[in-house]
């Protein structure tokens, strides 16, 4: 039944209150519908009996008039990149063939204690490294809103598997992990809303890493609401994770709903105005401006200066911190192995064959930055340039209280187009990566569509922890958007 | 910054991934490439700039010392590529 589908968690959980129908009959509507979009390539892996089985649970909770809370009884889905226990988990990748986590991952193990249904595994770049979700070795996701002129669409990465199955309607909702944009140009793309929070809101133990000092974990929703219901769940306090931070999450959910931004200063990063930008882009940008006017915000031009230099800091950070963290992969423990004669041998087969050939690009960068010699010039390098980065978002906020950018510079391309050079497909991350290198809570939300007729994200970017600011504007904004969200394909 | 095929190669090694000989040519374009493009920091005078070594602002504290997981050896060994009796069995890795 596509009417269930449709729902937003805020009324899913009600209609499960009301009794109006059971979490059973929500969960077996995905699965049915899972099926069906088979061609979406959306799940790797659909945990069938494991959402039968949490679904019936939770409707035991409920007749016993019990209830864990907001998403008890939700159908959702999780990025293959977290560990869950007793569940196959990939990250996209050949080289953890056969790895079944002994464990769940902080973040899904929250959700999981919450009630929440996990219907399966999303389909990701392989180690959350890509914006296409082409590097995946499960192959492409299709965008649903796609085919355009004959030729399926991406639908962004790395979540793009998470992106696609909330848009087409095969979750309510779905974790993704966002290191420079992975959860927002998705999220653009597939015309849904995405949260990047604070660096330090969510724990990443049990995630699989990527680049460290990066990696955040956020929501994948329909509306800003259910964002804000799912990270309130999702966020807190771990002693597993030494970047977990012990600051109170608040109430997101009313934030989220208020509506009244009167009085806020919302600043517009001039820096992010470049030669080029897209008529379209800049148009949508525009109309939000206009949108926050119109609710009383003060709109105002903010200076970002080092912005022009947060792609390439974030091409050293990232990939040195990656060579670093994959190291663990050596065909020794778990995962997959090639036999060879030497020590070496097996390492570099195991290696060469496991990893495709973005992720090998990438660990091949990071071994050179990092190496002897070069170390200063590239990574400590770097690594100061990502100081100004961050001091600029840091002096922006003396005097605003969020800031209001485009979420990627184009809508949707199609499977196989920026393939040629690596430096193109990078280029998509040019607005999402420097709120990454500063750590800081940003939220795509779709705002309007292209002359294509595809969905475009704008992003607001708050404070360290300012979630809730973060939500509020995007909540006023999102109401007067006016988007029409993909419409649903009913094939049950 | 240009890489030859020998540059790629060793770092190839000391990455312990293996690259097709005839991949050589092509990877050691791109990364070249990339090299190329992430060179334009040094315009940046960082010269008074620390660096940034933790993105969170939070202090670090100090956790209770005490046992606090153990005795999961079936989990442990769940994801052996071969157990023998209660101990993980891995090809030998001290040459």
């Amino acid at each position: 039944m596509s009417t269930l589908r449709s729902l937003s968690i805020a009324a899913a959980r009600d209609g499960l209150a009301r009794r109006d129908f059971s979490a059973v009959e929500l969960v077996e509507a995905h699965l049915e519908a899972i099926e069906a979009a088979g061609d979406l390539n959306a799940y790797i892996t659909v945990t069938a009996d494991v959402a039968r089985a949490r679904a019936a649970a939770a409707d035991d909770r409920r007749r016993q008039k019990e209830t864990r809370g907001d998403l008890d009884g939700i159908p959702i889905a999780i990025k293959d990149l977290f560990c869950t226990e007793g569940v196959r988990t990939t990250a996209g990748s050949h080289i953890l063939d056969g790895f079944v986590p002994p464990y769940e991952s902080t973040v899904s193990a929250k959700l999981r204690d919450a009630g929440a249904v996990m219907l399966g595994k999303t389909n990701l770049d392989e180690f959350a490294m890509g914006s296409s979700n082409v590097t995946s070795h499960f192959g492409a996701v299709k965008n649903p809103w796609g085919p355009r002129d004959g030729k399926d669409l991406v639908p962004g990465g790395s979540s793009g598997g998470s992106a696609a199955a909330v848009a087409a309607r095969l979750c309510l909702a779905a974790t993704g992990t966002d290191t420079g944009g992975s959860i927002r140009q998705p999220a653009s793309f597939c015309g849904i809303v995405g949260m990047k929070p604070t660096y330090g809101r969510c724990s990443r133990w049990g995630i699989v890493a990527f680049a460290s000092s990066l990696d955040q974990a956020g929501p994948m929703t329909r509306s800003v609401q259910d964002a804000a219901i799912m990270l309130q769940e999702m966020a807190g306090y771990d002693d597993r994770d030494s970047t977990s931070a012990p600051i109170e999450v608040g109430a997101l959910e009313q934030a989220a709903v208020a509506g009244d931004i009167r009085g806020l200063k919302v600043g517009i990063p001039v820096e992010y105005r470049f030669d080029g930008m897209s008529g379209e882009i800049a148009a949508l940008w525009q109309k939000g401006i206009e949108i926050l006017r119109a609710r009383g915000a003060e709109v105002v031009d903010v200076s970002l200066p080092h912005t022009r230099y947060a792609l390439a800091t974030y091409y050293i950070i990232a990939p040195a911190e990656a060579s670093s963290n994959l190291a663990r992969y050596d065909g020794v423990r778990f995962g997959l192995r090639v036999k060879a004669d030497s020590l070496d041998e097996m390492y570099e087969m195991t290696r060469g064959e496991g990893f495709g050939a973005e992720v090998r690009r990438r660990i091949l960068i990071g071994a050179y930055v990092l190496s002897a010699g070069y170390y200063d010039a590239y990574y400590l390098k770097a690594q100061k340039v990502r100081s100004l980065i961050a001091g600029d978002f840091t002096l922006a906020f003396d005097t605003v209280d969020a800031l209001l950018a485009p979420t990627a510079p184009s809508d949707a391309f199609a499977i196989g187009e920026k393939m040629d050079d690596p430096i193109t497909m990078y280029l998509n991350d040019v607005f999402t990566v420097p709120t990454s290198l500063a750590g800081l809570p940003a939220i795509s939300l779709p705002a309007g569509l292209s002359g294509r007729g595809l969905p475009l994200g704008l992003q607001i970017i708050g404070r360290p922890f300012d979630e809730a600011t973060v939500l509020r504007i995007a909540g006023a904004l999102e109401a007067d958007a006016g988007f029409e969200p993909l419409p649903v394909r009913d094939d049950g | 910054m240009s890489l030859d095929k020998e540059t790629v190669k060793t770092i190839a090694f000391l990455a312990r991934v293996r690259v097709p000989d005839d991949q050589l040519e092509g990877l050691a374009g791109e990364l070249s490439a990339i090299l190329g493009w992430i060179t334009q920091l040094g315009e940046v005078d960082t010269s008074d700039v620390e660096p940034m070594t933790s993105v969170a602002t939070i202090a670090q504290h100090h956790r209770t010392d005490v046992v606090t997981d153990g005795r999961r050896r079936d989990a442990v060994l769940a994801n052996a590529p071969h157990a023998i009796d209660d101990y993980y069995a891995l090809p030998k890795v001290v040459e």
